[in-house]
């Protein structure tokens, strides 16, 4: 029962069980540190293996998806954006697009009766951005071989599955919390929006 | 509440779906709105074979029973979800509506019925804008597949000026439509008029066929881009026409010409334009190699 509660608390890192430590102040900084990593971990695992549970929502966090949107825009960078005439997304634009896009598709998902709370859509929204963070990190390494019609194609197929899975992963964790009939409804606008995102990561072209 | 021991659990929604397959005679309260109304028709006697005679008939009722509705203020979240209050049927029904004119249908008597939604003008407008800067940037990418010289670049910039023209003719059109109409209606009693929500529905929805038009622009041949807006152009033009030929019909002549023939036109602009600025012509493609072959012809007879 203890450990239940223990459980249940997991993502509220600053109240306590029911065990001897009534506060977290005293722990080692490491202890703190390592717990928040453990939580992003596992909700990475379960973004890798989408399955129909409950932890991405109970524990939200935004630690995730601030890192995958850092890691992504920079990935972006250092390509031909480096020069002004050159029409690639800047580092903020990168970060407007995420949150902006994951702040609109939350509140359309709420007007149309969600039951899913705003930061709790958030999370998903960000952890699911994982499978083309890891593209990118692929697209910039086939790009380092050449930039020619073999690579294209290898970096269209290595977008292409990831986006499906981004979007097969979020809709797993979304599409349960909506009214019947208006799953559609909140799906379509997920699916713009990977797919907005699997084109910058498509369309990056390294500066020669 | 057998299953948790603390009282001060912080429960989840899963748990009430659970407990109610735990016991399930349990007694529930539902709010749903759209329940409500059938209920409450039954419960006033109506039979329901009378209204399945005449669903026209079903729209007093709801009328009468949607003025029940409280009037939330316009900065209160409710109040937007009035206008997401629909299903997915629903919308693709719209989509189609506005795709197909019908001479004798009115989109917004038809389809609309007294419940205009915000989901369909805003999504359609918003795909619209990435179609539109993806379609363009890759009809780019074709034309200039073949030359060494040109640095591709995904043009990121034109996502920001095709929100903003669809985006304002979206907004701004039906406002300047809705003042023209108001301004007529004070001085010719019409029997028909709009609403503000009701024309940026029928202009959002009427954008949609631009989508696979855009689309099908990427393939470089001139003649298939201007049938495909052509096209295009009078399947939306029609919507539009027929959607307001009602509300100003027994007006002057000469201002019904006037309201109609900018309605047309401004709608011709936003689609002349935004094929001029993204899609760059294939013979504009060509032109800068023949001056290159002059270049390279005039230099060696200069040395």
């Amino acid at each position: 029962m203890a450990d239940e509660a223990n459980r249940q608390f997991a993502g509220l890192s600053d109240t306590a069980g029911e065990e001897d430590e009534f506060s977290t102040l005293d722990e080692p900084v490491k202890e703190t540190i390592l717990r928040d990593l453990r939580a992003v971990g596992s909700k990475f695992i379960h973004v890798l293996y989408p399955k129909r549970s409950s932890v991405l929502l109970r524990d939200w966090d935004l630690w995730g998806p601030l890192l995958l949107c850092v890691t992504l825009a920079l990935l972006l960078q250092g390509g031909a954006a480096d020069k002004e005439d050159q029409g690639g997304p800047q580092f903020a634009e990168v970060f407007v697009i995420v949150w902006f896009g994951s702040i609109i598709i939350t509140l359309n998902s709420k007007l149309l009766g969600g039951t899913i709370s705003f930061f709790q859509s958030l999370c998903v929204l960000g952890y699911c951005i994982m499978p083309l963070t890891a593209a990118m990190a692929v697209c910039r390494i086939v790009l380092v071989g050449g930039s020619g019609t073999v690579s294209f194609i290898v970096r269209l197929v290595v977008v292409t599955a990831s986006f499906g899975w981004s979007t097969f992963a979020s809709t797993a964790f979304l599409a349960d919390n909506q009214p019947p009939g208006r799953k559609s409804l909140v799906v379509y606008p997920v699916f713009l929006f990977y797919f907005v995102i699997g084109w910058m990561v498509l369309t990056f072209s390294p500066s020669q | 509440m057998a299953s948790t021991n603390d009282p001060f659990q912080f429960q989840e929604f899963e748990e009430a779906g659970n407990l109610l397959e735990a016991n399930r005679d349990a007694t529930t309260i539902s709010i749903e709105d759209d329940d409500m109304p059938e209920r409450q028709r039954n419960a006033a006697g109506f039979t329901p074979d009378v209204d399945d005679e005449d669903p026209h008939a079903s729209d007093d009722k709801t009328e009468l029973l949607s003025g029940q509705k409280k009037n939330a203020p316009f900065w209160t979240f409710e109040y937007y979800q009035r206008f997401f209050d629909i299903e997915t049927h629903h919308v693709k029904e719209r989509i189609i509506g506005s795709m197909l004119p019908w001479p004798g249908k009115n989109f917004i008597h038809v389809h609309l019925r007294r419940n205009p939604d915000l989901y369909g003008p805003f999504w359609i407008c918003t795909t619209l804008v990435f179609a539109l800067a993806i379609s363009g940037n890759f009809s780019n990418f074709l034309l200039n597949l073949g030359k060494p010289d040109h640095k591709y670049s995904p043009q990121f910039g034109k996502v920001t000026i095709a929100a903003t023209a669809i985006f304002s003719y979206a907004w701004f059109v039906p406002l300047a439509l809705w003042g023209c109409l108001l301004w007529r209606n004070n001085k010719i009693m019409n029997l028909v008029s709009y609403s503000f929500m009701e024309i940026v529905c029928v202009y959002g929805y009427s954008l949609a066929i631009y989508i696979p038009a855009v689309v099908l622009w990427i393939i470089p041949f001139e003649w298939l881009r201007w049938c495909s807006i052509v096209v295009a152009l009078c399947l939306s033009g029609s919507v539009l026409v027929m959607t307001f030929w009602p509300a100003v019909r027994e007006d002057h002549p000469k201002v019904i010409a006037a309201i109609m023939s900018a309605i047309v036109l401004l709608n011709i602009l936003l689609a002349v334009g935004c094929k001029a600025y993204f899609f760059s012509k294939p013979e504009a493609a060509l032109s800068p190699a023949p001056s290159a072959a002059l270049e390279l012809t005039k230099a060696p007879s200069a040395t």
